[in-house]
């Protein structure tokens, strides 16, 4: 039987990566994840794993990338500016094709700014601030349940790509309690069996006829634009295989709201109040940002005079949401800043000025 | 007959393509050459950052990656972590090590990481040209420092291994030179003895190579060895700064 168990979103992000298997860690203190390094630091020497306090993000991220070169299934989280020191890690790491998952509990920016959750580092993780062509998947878990479920399979997925792979919750999820279903605990990924299951994985050469080397530099141009064309066939895979969104009554929509995570449970709640006021509101509910789900777009009907993001944000999700829509409706923006989180109520007023000025 | 030098299976084929009188190739050959004679080269990871020696796994005949500028001990203490019993090292300049990356080198000394950090100093950036390294010599020139490096300017030139010996994570530290044969050979048994460290799992075995750049310091080949031995060791004296009981 299935039991649902109440939990603090960070101590349940890190019971899911250490029920997948992954039996290293690797944090620096920020809130709103500071749950998570300590539920690690705890849990994890009690599975026979290494959880590491590392001195700044830029050490968390290379350790991760040496886990992760040597065959090691690795977690890292941390939060917004946290995330900024470890982008030319995550640059590095895909350059490298060494798998790593990412966790982001995001406040709202820039600069320091303040530890209230917000949806401000959407750029940030979709587009990356590290240098170079380069792309990492970007799940936007909406739920507890679904964010444990995320995790749970993320390193399948950054083993399989050989890449590094990012979960996004912002500080609510990270800080609110919610019951879930925690998945079965898999068996972690033996030291032994690493050289059979990861064959490019660092273990020392050994009797092997060729020895394994993992680079990020090219020494010149044509090394360099072969490495990245290989990276772009993978990215164009993930492109196909990865784009996931939740869609709820958008065929018959006039107003189709585009949500993710945190802001998206709040738009759930306006849907409601709009019915009521006799306006047929949808979501398109992404549960990937990058690869961004472009085809979700293609469900809108005629009936559509409106397409609303609704971010925790100054809108940055909005300029993917334009290049799906390709003008065939007006995309506007409601949002909060600098962590402001907006009642259903104070939404459902401006969308119902704003549907009067299309109908 | 007995041979009196062979060239070490812990070196590729690979030709050096480091200029002419560059220590990195005599630094390389000593450390593959150890691991060769200790029977390791089938259990090491070794970790080559950004400085010329980016492609040392080009000619280091073992399991490499690069790291990103100043990063490898982090990165070494990932792998490591991974994988206690093998033979885990970091090869990086003084640029890499002692600006970019001081808190990751002081960091993995406080956690006592059992690797072995291979530190070569030759007090200025090469890869890029000649730029002030921190442990650039008052009065040396560099490309950004044309005049010679000035203490009032440019502050003085940094004492990593003496700094690295105050903690405690640090088992062992020596600074060593490769500027005459007599040098070379002590230099390859202080390499057996950072080696010993890490088996014997004591912590940070941290050995500073002073090296040559004569390109960059815009000299010949054997002139570069004396402005070593004459400039470089004076400021950054030659010995062991700690060892651990037994080594
Ligand atoms: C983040 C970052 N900053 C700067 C550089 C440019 N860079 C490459 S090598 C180097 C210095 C290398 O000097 P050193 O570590 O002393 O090694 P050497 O080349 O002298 O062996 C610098 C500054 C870089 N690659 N990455």
């Amino acid at each position: 039987m299935t039991r649902k168990v109440l939990m603090k979103g960070n101590e349940a992000f890190g019971e899911a990566a250490i029920r997948a298997g992954c039996r290293f860690y690797v944090g620096y203190p920020i809130t709103p994840q500071n749950e998570l390094v300590e539920y690690m630091s705890r849990e994890l020497p009690e599975h026979g794993g290494t959880f590491i306090q590392s001195e700044s993000e830029l050490a968390t991220i290379n350790i991760a990338y040496g886990i992760g070169v040597a065959g090691g299934d690795c977690l890292i989280s941390s939060s917004s500016p946290g995330i900024a020191l470890m982008q030319e890690g995550f640059s590095f790491a895909c350059m490298a094709e060494v798998p790593i998952v990412i966790l982001n509990v995001s406040r709202s920016g820039p600069g320091i700014g303040g530890i209230q959750p917000g949806q401000s580092d959407y750029f940030q993780m979709t587009r990356g601030g590290g240098n170079g062509d380069y792309r990492i998947p970007v799940f936007t878990p909406a739920t507890m349940q679904e964010a444990v479920n995320t995790i749970y399979g993320s390193f399948e997925i950054a083993n399989r790509y050989r890449n590094p792979v990012s979960i996004m919750v912002d500080g609510m999820m990270g800080q609110m309690m919610e019951p879930v279903v925690l998945p079965e605990a898999k068996a972690p990924l033996a030291e032994e069996r690493i050289a059979a299951e990861k064959p490019w994985a660092l273990v020392g050469r050994g009797t092997k006829p060729t020895r394994n080397v993992i680079k990020a530099y090219a020494p010149n141009t044509t090394i360099l634009e072969t490495q990245v064309l290989r990276l772009f066939k993978k990215y164009e895979s993930m492109e196909a295989e990865l784009p996931e969104a939740v869609l709820t009554d958008v065929e018959d929509a006039e107003m189709v709201f585009v949500a993710y995570g945190s802001a998206a449970r709040i738009v759930a709640e306006v849907m409601t109040i709009l019915k009521e006021r006799g306006i047929r509101t949808g979501l398109i509910r992404p549960k990937t940002v990058w690869p961004f789900p472009n085809g979700a777009f293609d469900r809108l009907g005629e009936r559509t005079k409106i397409v609303v993001s609704v971010e925790l944000s100054m809108g940055q999700m909005i300029d993917d949401i334009e290049r799906a829509v390709r003008g065939r409706y007006p995309v506007r923006l409601i949002n909060r800043a600098g962590g402001i989180i907006p009642t259903s109520e104070e939404i459902s007023r401006i969308a119902e000025e704003m549907i009067g000025a299309y109908r | 007959m007995k041979p009196i030098y062979e060239k070490t299976i812990g070196m590729t084929e690979a030709e050096l393509s480091y200029c002419p009188g560059c220590g990195h190739g005599i630094a390389h050959k000593l450390i593959m050459d150890v691991l060769d004679k200790k029977g390791l080269l089938g259990d090491t990871i070794g970790v080559s950052p950004i400085g010329c020696s980016v492609i040392a796994h080009q000619y280091m005949n073992v399991e490499m990656c690069e790291a990103a500028h100043g990063r490898a001990p982090a990165v070494a203490t990932g792998i490591k972590r991974v994988h206690p019993d093998k033979f885990v090292y970091t090869y990086q300049g003084d640029g890499d090590l002692a600006s970019i990356g001081t808190t990751e080198i002081v960091h993995a000394a406080v956690r006592a990481e059992n690797i072995c950090v291979f530190f070569i100093n030759n007090a200025i950036y090469g890869m890029t040209g000649g730029q002030m390294a921190p442990t650039t010599l008052i009065g040396q020139r560099a490309t950004t420092a044309v005049l010679g490096r000035d203490a009032v300017r440019n502050g003085r030139p940094i004492h990593v291994s003496e700094m690295l010996a105050t903690i405690e994570g640090a088992a062992y530290v020596e600074r060593v030179s490769i500027d005459s044969p007599a040098a070379i050979r002590k230099t390859r048994k202080a390499i057996e003895r950072v080696v010993e460290v890490q088996q014997r799992k004591l912590g940070l075995a941290f050995l500073e190579i002073l090296s040559t750049c004569p390109t960059n310091w815009g000299v010949t080949a054997p002139e570069a060895m004396s402005w070593l031995r004459e400039n470089m060791i004076p400021y950054y004296p030659l010995g062991v700064l700690k060892r651990p009981e037994g080594i």
